[in-house]
């Protein structure tokens, strides 16, 4: 059987990621949409790993792409907890996680 | 030593200024002793053509020279203005002597001995023109040295302000006369061949506009009544002697550089077009006629003197417009001795009655006062034209010219003269006539010796001057002119003041009120025509309109097109961009990820 | 990998993705991420990523998983009331995610669908040592090691130690603004309050 190629991974990878805009935009939960970024940064992973295996040096993969991907999930870890916890704080002041009542930005 | 001249009023000036203000009566010898030294330097001094002089300020093209001029014009005129000016000094030491500021006075005495000095020495325009500045500052000065008084330090400053504007023309026609001659210099200038006709009139129409603030002719002349708020011998040397016929020099010291020193004055008729100098004649004529006529219902014995001034004043412009500078400088050398005893002799009448000014409060002074009473009458006779007297030369020969050359300014120099007959006989009638009004009219008492032999010197001249023998030696410019008995000329002078004395004999010799004081036409004339209001409304009114263009350009212009315009703008446009600040994190995120879509597609596929 | 497992783990992570934006009920929504991320754990194991992969399960799927639920627990969030989501904007949230996409298929099919290369195992272990040249040598992928090498370095390379660190102090500063964030009562809790107030 064939293995799959390095373009239907990143499109594997792009569908994803616009799957997580679309939930971006379109939701209005705010968990939901923290969810959605998750997703969004996962298919960039995805990305950088499928470009580390495609770069073969010496035989073997490219590790720095995947060094790469290790911060990030770091960098999405600690984005989460302090994501998680402005929302708390949020909805104890304003009693709601709706984006679309949360528009004191309004100009 | 010419520079000695002007330098020694200078001199006197700055030292009474940084230290002898405290000092008043030293600083009052010092300016009269600097004023008698001037005096006598000036008759010392040979005079010459070549002017001495050095460059001043050079450029491309302009040789800006401070020069002295002493050619006969210049040095005679130096004679009347030290002499004039040395008498007035010895008066004010009389005059002056209880003035709390006499130590500021005579320094602006001074400083305008200085002033005037140098405008009758400049060698060329730039230089006169700086002193005509000081002048009117020293006249500045002068009329407002009573500051604490509202009405002086108002004439003071209306003084300034209406000579500005006859400066403003006075700079524009030098700056004409440059152009067209390439020369300042009063030595080298020469008309080119070729200048249009119509810009040498415009030329000397705006060089006579100097002559007509600073000469206070119509219709600038409103200044020159009001200075009399200044002390009497203040408007015996400035506003009678000196400096107002300072406007006459220029014009004679113009025409004579254009000339070209042939003194015949008779191919300027050729050089400049018809219209310009017969203005400068009808200006003269009118101003001699209206003043005149105002002069008839002044009850304040300086403004009757004042109003005479602008008479004899308005007929030197006269015989400058009939082209004959010559005739203007003859009366402006006599004017200048018996207006200048006038004066004094009013302050001495004016002293003697405790500052009373109104003729009315006067009368019987003629017994009180014989010095003054006699001196002044001689300068009446002067004035009026009283046949030998130093005035009658000058007048027949004003009014010869007249004659010969308008026949309609002939006749109004007749009725000028005999208006003025009328006004002075009025006037020595009332104050020294009838009996004393008041108080301080009955309690007079003849001046110190200090006062009164000015005076008595004043009316040696006065009655002298214009014999021929003495005109050739001191005059600035007399020609001698051929005297015929029974001319037109003689006829008419005598007449007039035949006529003139007679009424004014009739209605005022031993009244006590004025009998034509009721009629409008006399307060017409006792109004002054209403030129002041007429000014008054005018200057506000064009305020008014300058300040309403300029409110409409800056509430509209300014404050609604740009400072508005720009607010407006930025607001609309804040407004626009505020519809965007939706506070919708959804649609910030939708724009984002349009944004990035667009970028990919600019970079990646076009 | 081999192309069907490819497509069923691929279409495993695409169809977790939407249920996850599709779902109503927040709790929902985190088991359907955790689909999606196990997807795509399966896709980086795939690519022999075994470690990443790994820790995608682990991370993702474990512990903020765990993170969300509870999050979701703690504000007792109902599902939500069926609110009306207009057509309209709907639509336009669709259009520019299919636009990306269409554009990625742009660049894609411009670059072909070139297979990868082999590993070559064999050959590599000719340059390395100690165990993970016996583990290649046994045609076993050391990848634990191998990052490991290029993250801390080589005598050779130099490593990623200065950004590891700073990682290190990224977290510590998380964790430390989490804390201060969730003080109930804090100066911004108490000034938001006012405000609203």
């Amino acid at each position: 059987m064939n293995p799959a190629s390095l373009s239907e991974y990143l499109f594997a990878s792009g569908l994803l990621f616009a799957i997580g805009l679309a939930g971006v935009i379109v939701r209005r939960n705010i968990i939901v949409i923290f969810m959605c970024l998750e997703l969004m940064l996962a298919a960039a992973n995805l990305t950088l790993v499928a470009f580390s295996r495609s770069h073969i040096s010496e035989g073997l993969p490219d590790y720095d792409g995947q060094v790469l991907v290790f911060f990030i999930i770091t960098v999405a870890a600690a984005e989460v907890a302090v994501g998680l916890a402005i929302i708390v704080a949020l909805y104890r002041s304003r009693q709601t996680i709706q984006v679309d009542e949360l528009t004191s930005m309004k100009g | 030593m010419p520079w000695l001249i002007l330098l020694l009023p200078l001199a006197s000036a700055a030292l009474i200024h940084l230290g002898l203000k405290r000092n008043g009566t030293l600083a009052a010898w010092l300016a009269t002793a600097s004023a008698l030294a001037t005096l006598v330097l000036t008759y010392l001094t040979p005079s010459s053509a070549d002017p001495v002089k050095f460059s001043w300020a050079t450029f491309e093209g302009l040789d800006i020279t401070i020069g002295l001029i002493r050619d006969e014009l210049a040095m005679n005129m130096m004679l009347i203005v030290t002499g004039v000016g040395t008498l007035v000094h010895l008066f004010s030491l009389g005059y002056m002597k209880d003035d709390e500021a006499k130590g500021r006075y005579f320094c602006g005495l001074s400083l305008f001995m200085f002033s005037m000095t140098g405008i009758v020495l400049a060698d060329n325009f730039i230089m006169m023109f700086i002193f005509w500045e000081l002048v009117g500052l020293s006249s500045y000065l002068l009329i407002g040295h009573w500051f604490t008084k509202e009405s002086a330090a108002d004439a003071a400053k209306k003084a300034f302000c209406v000579n500005r504007i006859g400066d403003w023309g006075f700079m524009v026609g030098i700056l004409m006369v440059w152009a067209m001659t390439g020369a300042l210099s009063f030595s080298q200038m020469a008309l080119p061949e070729g200048v249009p006709a119509i810009m040498l009139g415009v030329a000397l129409l705006c060089v006579f506009c100097g002559a007509v603030g600073k000469s206070a002719q119509a219709p600038l002349h409103v200044w020159l009544p009001d200075a009399m708020e200044g002390p009497t011998p203040v408007s015996a040397l400035i506003h009678a002697a000196t400096m107002v016929a300072a406007g006459v020099y220029m014009m004679a010291r113009f025409f004579f550089s254009i000339d070209g020193g042939e003194h015949a004055f008779s191919h300027l008729a050729e050089l400049f077009p018809a219209f310009s100098f017969q203005t400068i004649a009808w200006v003269g004529g009118v101003t001699s006629l209206l003043a005149a006529l105002m002069a008839t219902q002044q009850n304040d014995i300086k403004k009757v003197l004042a109003y005479s001034t602008l008479s004899q004043l308005g007929y030197m412009v006269l015989a400058v417009g009939l082209l004959k500078p010559d005739v203007a400088m003859f009366h402006l050398y006599t004017h200048a001795w018996f207006k200048a005893l006038l004066f004094l002799g009013s302050g001495a009448v004016i002293y003697a009655c405790h500052h009373e000014q109104d003729i009315w409060k006067m009368g019987g002074l003629f017994k009180k006062m014989p010095i003054t009473a006699i001196t002044f009458a001689l300068g009446t006779l002067a004035l009026a034209g009283f046949p030998l007297t130093a005035g009658f030369f000058s007048k027949e020969q004003i009014l010869d010219v007249a004659f010969k050359q308008d026949k309609a300014l002939f006749a109004l120099v007749v009725v000028v003269a005999f208006l003025t007959t009328f006004y002075m006989g009025r006037l020595f009638f009332i104050t020294f006539f009838g009996k004393p009004r008041t108080d301080h009219a009955e309690k007079a008492k003849e001046v110190g010796p200090l006062m009164w032999l000015p005076l008595a010197l004043l009316a040696i001249p006065s009655i002298l001057a214009g014999y021929p023998f003495v005109a050739e030696a001191i005059s600035p410019l007399y020609h001698h002119h051929p005297f015929k008995l029974f001319s037109a000329a003689f006829l008419a002078s005598i007449l007039a003041f035949a006529g003139g004395i007679a009424l004014a004999f009739v209605l005022y010799f031993n009244k006590d009120e004025d009998a034509l004081a009721n009629q409008p036409v006399a307060k017409l004339f006792a109004n002054k025509f209403y030129v002041d209001e007429f000014y008054a409304w005018f200057v506000k009114w064009f305020i008014n309109f300058k300040a309403s263009i300029i409110a409409f350009l800056d509430d509209f212009i300014i404050g609604g097109l740009l400072v508005g315009g720009f607010s407006r703008i930025t607001a609309t446009l804040g407004a626009l961009f505020n519809r965007a600040q939706s506070g919708s994190l959804q649609t910030y995120s939708y724009l984002m990820a349009v944004g990035i879509v667009a970028v990919i597609f600019i970079t990646v596929f076009m | 990998m081999p192309q069907p497992l490819f497509y069923l783990f691929a279409i495993l992570a695409a169809l977790g993705a939407i249920s996850m934006i599709l779902n109503r009920n927040p709790v929902a929504s985190a088991l359907s991420m955790v689909g999606a991320f196990v997807g795509m754990a399966a896709l980086f194991i795939g690519l022999h990523a075994y470690l990443v992969g790994i820790m995608q399960i682990l991370v993702y799927a474990g512990a903020i998983m765990v993170l969300f639920i509870f999050i979701i627990m703690l504000l007792d969030l109902q599902p939500g009331k069926p609110r009306s989501l207009k057509a309209a904007s709907v639509a336009a949230g669709c259009v520019i995610p299919v636009l990306l996409l269409m554009q990625v298929f742009g660049v894609l099919e411009q670059s072909g669908w070139e297979r990868f290369e082999e590993l070559d195992l064999q050959t590599a272990a000719e340059t390395r040592s100690g165990k993970i040249e016996e583990s290649l040598k046994e045609g076993k992928l050391p990848d634990t090691h191998l990052i490991g090498r290029t993250l801390f370095g080589t005598p050779e390379t130099p490593g990623y130690n200065l950004p590891l660190q700073i990682i290190g102090v990224l977290l510590l500063v998380a964790t430390v603004g989490v804390v201060v964030l969730s003080k109930k009562g804090g100066t911004e809790s108490s000034t938001t309050k006012n405000e609203s107030a």
